[in-house]
């Protein structure tokens, strides 16, 4: 331990070094090539990881789409090939009948999926063509929109009092109202009816639903302009935390389809959307892909670090003669043992060192290079200090085991012997 | 300064033992300049390892300066190296990548001299025989006969009691090899105690006593009237 930290050991080993610039650089370059492939590949997976976390963030991750389509089974004396209408009142049985739901926000829109024509906006010079969708509060705590300050979200008396009020998009903010102009409390015309704005919505890209343009409204005020009845577009339902996602869609079909009279086998009456499923299919896809760059990084290390080893090895080799002179000049077989393991070890910590710098460089770069594109799922690369540290220790460790093997090699040659090499 | 009784030493090679050295007795006073000749398979250069401890004897007392030179580990074996012995090798046996300066403070190195101390004192050897000047140079930028002078100087660094030459000349031309011999011979009238392997006479006449090896035995062993090398 004390020739650990004696200057003159070091400046043994680096003179060794030093004198076999080539020697050293190809052994550097393996391990050096490890660190650098795991750094790297853990960074990014870790940063497709955050991406695919963001691109989900504008909406609960245990959130359920359910809406109705035509039936694909005659039943109960139905013919097949009707048109199902999921009805504001399903929402009540599905609460009462179905475990685990959390909220249930009935939708409504139109200028989407094909239906009516969205509203024709006009506010004073301006006009424009935008969705608009019928909303009740619970919508805000599923979808996790953003409302900027000082505006707000739909609120249970709007909806009891079908309050002509809307929340806009940001980009219906941009298009309709003047850059410096605050649209809270002003009035904007949806097919003729003046409304009042009450809070504009940022709107999350990636999030895979919804526009930035789209204008929602009390469901109940929407019922009344477009006459749509008791109809809704459809269900969007969030599931307790941990309750069964894809149970809990199950039994939401199904009361749906007792409700709607649609045969219990008919796959096509009732569509859904699991949300939460596909989030967790994506995590687990991200996961093992972390885990893979784990290995990977952690293989390419190993053989960057049996390299070591090798030329090592054969280095030992190459300098019999000059270990049989040192052990000539009284180095003792400790002594020689120990400068080929620090040696070893040195250069491995030393390879490892630059590969993360670089490996972290690499990492700074795809996140400066991908930094605007909000659609591309992949933010904020990193590699925790523990993992680094942690290949680090490794890397020391694999480097003290990997040169014992030289090390023990040189020690065996007799000095006799290799004085005698020419 | 040297004893030895009755020293023998085979090698197996295979199912066979070559008996190479059989029973020598041989001492050596404080201040001898001992010439060990023979021609090749006497069993001199065996002699010599055992003497500078490289090679273990099989039968027989090995004692150096009053201490007896038994039970030798690597370990062992390194540090009475360090201590007790120089080694001047014929083909040299410089580091080639380090400088003569480096080369020289190697053995202090072991010693655990401090680094400092390492440099002043090599550098003093080095000036001793005569290459101060190229202190900073690598072994492939000196002459054959340099390169001895600091193997020499490397030698004697460390105050060894004794020191031990295997064919110092051999790979010298005659007049580098007089140069050479010359620095032998003053070391030794400082009073150091020198052993050379040699088989060649007129080095062998340039010591003060001649050893004559033959088939593992000693046949000769006379007082020789130093010639001067130079």
């Amino acid at each position: 331990m004390k020739r650990l930290f004696d200057k003159d050991t070091w400046q043994e080993i680096f003179g060794s070094i030093q004198k076999n610039k080539i020697r050293t650089i190809i052994t550097m370059i393996g391990v050096l090539w490890g660190i650098f492939i795991y750094i790297a590949l853990s960074g990014s997976s870790k940063g497709l990881d955050n991406g695919f976390e963001r691109q989900f963030q504008s909406i609960a991750s245990n959130s359920i789409f359910v809406w109705a389509q035509s039936t694909s089974l005659p039943y109960a004396g139905y013919k097949s090939e009707r048109n199902i209408t999921l009805k504001i009142q399903d929402a009540e049985v599905l609460k009462k009948q179905v475990k685990n739901i959390k909220f249930i926000a009935p939708r409504i829109v139109a200028g989407v999926f094909g239906g009516s024509d969205g509203g024709n906006i006009v506010r004073g010079t301006k006009t424009g063509t935008y969705a608009i969708y019928g909303e009740y509060p619970e919508y805000i705590k599923i979808a996790t929109s953003k409302i900027y300050d000082g505006g707000r979200f739909i609120n249970q008396s709007d909806i009891k009092d079908e309050r002509k009020v809307c929340v806009i998009g940001e980009r219906t903010q941009l298009e309709l109202f003047e850059e410096d102009e605050d649209p809270i409390g002003k009035f904007i015309s949806i097919n003729k009816i003046n409304f009042r704005v009450v809070g504009v919505h940022k709107f999350v890209q990636g999030g895979g639903f919804g526009d930035d343009g789209d204008i929602y409204i009390p469901f109940t005020t929407f019922k009344k302009i477009f006459n749509t009845g008791d109809d809704v577009g459809f269900f969007m339902i969030a599931a307790d935390e941990n309750a069964d996602g894809v149970k809990v869609e199950k039994d939401i079909k199904a009361t749906l389809k007792q409700i709607h009279k649609i045969d219990p086998n008919d796959e096509r009456a009732i569509g859904g959307f699991n949300l939460g499923e596909i989030f967790r299919k994506t995590m687990n896809f991200a996961n093992g892909l972390t885990f893979l760059s784990l290995v990977v990084g952690i293989a390419t290390i190993l053989a960057g670090i049996i390299g070591i080893g090798n030329i090592l090895l054969i280095s030992v080799k190459e300098r019999t003669k000059e270990i049989g002179i040192r052990r000539a000049l009284g180095a003792t077989p400790a002594e020689v043992r120990s400068q080929i393991i620090l040696e070893s070890v040195f250069l491995t910590i030393l390879a490892g060192v630059i590969g993360i710098i670089l490996g972290a460089l690499v990492l700074y770069g795809i996140n400066a290079a991908t930094m605007d594109q909000t659609d591309f799922p992949y933010t904020n690369p990193t590699v925790p200090i523990p993992y680094v540290l942690g290949a680090l220790g490794l890397m020391v460790l694999l480097g003290t085991l990997i040169g014992i093997i030289p090390a023990q090699r040189a020690v065996s040659i007799k000095p006799i012997d290799a004085l005698r090499e020419e | 300064m040297i004893k030895i009784n009755d020293l023998h030493k085979s090698y197996k090679m295979g199912t066979n033992s070559l008996h190479v050295l059989k029973g020598i007795n041989f001492d050596v006073e404080e201040g001898e300049l001992v010439a060990i000749m023979g021609s090749s398979g006497s069993g001199k250069s065996t002699l010599l390892n055992i003497l500078g401890m490289l090679d273990l004897l099989d039968k027989g007392s090995y004692d150096l300066d009053g201490v007896p030179i038994k039970d030798l580990d690597e370990t062992k074996a390194a540090n009475y190296r360090n201590k007790f012995l120089g080694f001047v090798f014929q083909s040299f046996n410089l580091i080639n990548y380090k400088t003569a300066l480096e080369n020289v403070t190697l053995p202090l190195y072991y010693q655990g001299v401090k680094r400092k101390e390492r440099e002043t004192l090599a550098l003093e050897y080095l000036d001793n025989v005569g290459l101060k000047e190229w202190a900073t140079h690598l072994p492939s930028e000196l002459s054959g006969g340099q390169k001895q002078r600091v193997a020499i100087a490397r030698a004697l660094v460390s105050k060894p009691k004794v020191l031990l030459a295997d064919e110092p000349t051999g790979a010298l031309d005659s007049k580098t090899s007089k140069e050479v011999m010359a620095l032998i011979q003053e070391i030794n009238k400082n009073g150091k105690t020198i052993l050379i392997v040699t088989h060649e006479e007129d080095i062998a006449k340039m010591c003060s006593r001649i050893v004559r090896l033959k088939d593992g035995i000693i046949v000769e062993d006379k007082k020789n009237k130093m010639i001067k090398a130079i």
